[in-house]
């Protein structure tokens, strides 16, 4: 079974393929998403984030969840050496870690539900658990020069995959130790991990650090990655020759 | 005599464009992975040298190397690679970070190779598909953007 529902400007697909499956199981996982929409969007003025931004609350009221957030943010931010940073021009804006956490979350609402075979697609960042037809679940990693094709095809389970990137078109993604300067020498960087909160947030951070970034992920342990730079050449760790 | 030292001109150049290939693969750190089908275009043994064609993977000239200084951000990179037979043999690290913070989050291992090729189409038929979406990576933009104005 599979479903796509738009929350939080992007789509969010749930395939789950255990026969016991649901519908009120993907209704609990899409009401959760909402509600972390609800809670951390920058865009909605009842949000906490508008809140804090608007200095409304302190924080002694901060929720729980916003007290994880901080924390992982922070803890990120030391070890990227400051490449990673929920603070822009003095806002916050926890949208870079917020998609990567809710995956997790919600990965482990379906498995409180005893669901062991499922992917959880938030805008492309992908956490995969199980089998798909007693296979790994086949996933391919987007052109960045062409959006309708697919450049590379990583076979994963209990595996998580997060891409950050860029169109031809615009650059998006800024280096946080030089303000205002955006990243171009390179267009997509996958990061394949077993946690997609770690793939998340070192796909955003090996991102911003440009033609470096494949460096960055190739000195951690655990985690592979693919960058593919403006002239369309893609340079990959070891996991990614499999 | 104007023709004879013409394709003299030729070959030298073409001698020295060979050799000027063969030095960039020594310089490389990184390996470039040559794609299958131009090794089957290539079908005469040996004659990767004399077109001045770069050599095909596992035909690195033996030796030591030893690449440059890289800067990755969180200090000095050098590597020393050892080719035998043909092939890599062995890495070893000549510079290498080791402050104590970053060795923590860095594997103080040898670190794995990395390795290049050139992107293309692969078949569709996959369960999933992981990239920048114009959605979400346009939220970010925007909301990037939304902020700066609102400073």
């Amino acid at each position: 079974m599979k479903q796509t529902k738009l929350i939080m400007g992007m789509p969010i697909t749930i395939e789950i393929v255990d026969l016991h499956v649901s519908i009120k199981d993907f209704r609990d996982t899409f009401t959760f998403f909402r509600k972390v929409d609800q809670q951390f969007s920058p865009y909605k003025k009842s949000s906490e984030v508008s809140k804090i931004n608007r200095k409304e609350i302190t924080e002694k009221d901060y929720s729980l969840e916003m007290q994880e957030i901080l924390k992982l943010s922070q803890e990120i931010k030391r070890k990227t050496h400051g490449y990673f940073d929920i603070y822009y021009k003095g806002y916050l804006d926890p949208s870079g870690i917020v998609k990567g956490w809710a995956i997790q979350k919600g990965a482990e609402l379906l498995r409180e539900k005893g669901l062991h075979n499922f992917f959880i697609d938030a805008g492309g960042d992908i956490q995969v658990d199980g089998l798909k037809n007693g296979k790994k679940w086949k996933v391919g990693i987007r052109n960045p020069f062409n959006k309708d094709e697919v450049i590379k095809i990583v076979t994963l389970s209990n595996e998580a995959i997060a891409t950050s990137g860029t169109y031809v078109r615009g650059d998006h993604i800024y280096d946080p130790l030089k303000k205002n300067k955006v990243v171009s020498e390179i267009v997509s960087l996958s990061v394949v991990s077993t946690s997609i909160l770690e793939a998340d947030l070192l796909a955003t951070a090996a991102f911003a650090m440009g033609k470096k970034g494949i460096e960055f992920i190739n000195s951690y342990d655990g985690v592979d990655g693919y960058m593919i730079d403006t002239k369309g050449v893609a340079t990959y760790t070891q996991g990614f020759m499999r | 005599m104007k023709k004879i030292f013409l394709s003299l001109v030729v070959i030298i150049s073409f001698t020295l464009y060979s050799l000027y290939e063969r030095q960039q693969v020594k310089d490389a750190v990184t390996l470039v992975k040559t794609s299958d089908k131009d090794n089957t275009s290539d079908s005469t043994p040996n004659s990767s040298s004399a077109s001045g064609l770069p050599p095909a993977p596992g035909t690195y000239k033996d030796g030591i190397y030893i690449g440059s200084v890289e800067d990755v951000f969180y200090g000095d990179i050098q590597i020393q690679i050892t080719i035998a037979n043909g092939r890599i043999d062995s890495i070893k690290f000549l510079k290498y970070p080791d402050d104590q913070q970053t060795s923590i989050m860095i594997n103080t291992q040898m670190m794995p190779i990395l390795t290049q090729e050139a992107i293309q189409k692969q078949s569709s038929e996959v369960d999933i598909v992981s990239g920048a979406t114009d959605s979400s990576e346009g939220f970010r933009r925007s909301l990037a953007n939304a902020l700066f104005q609102a400073k």
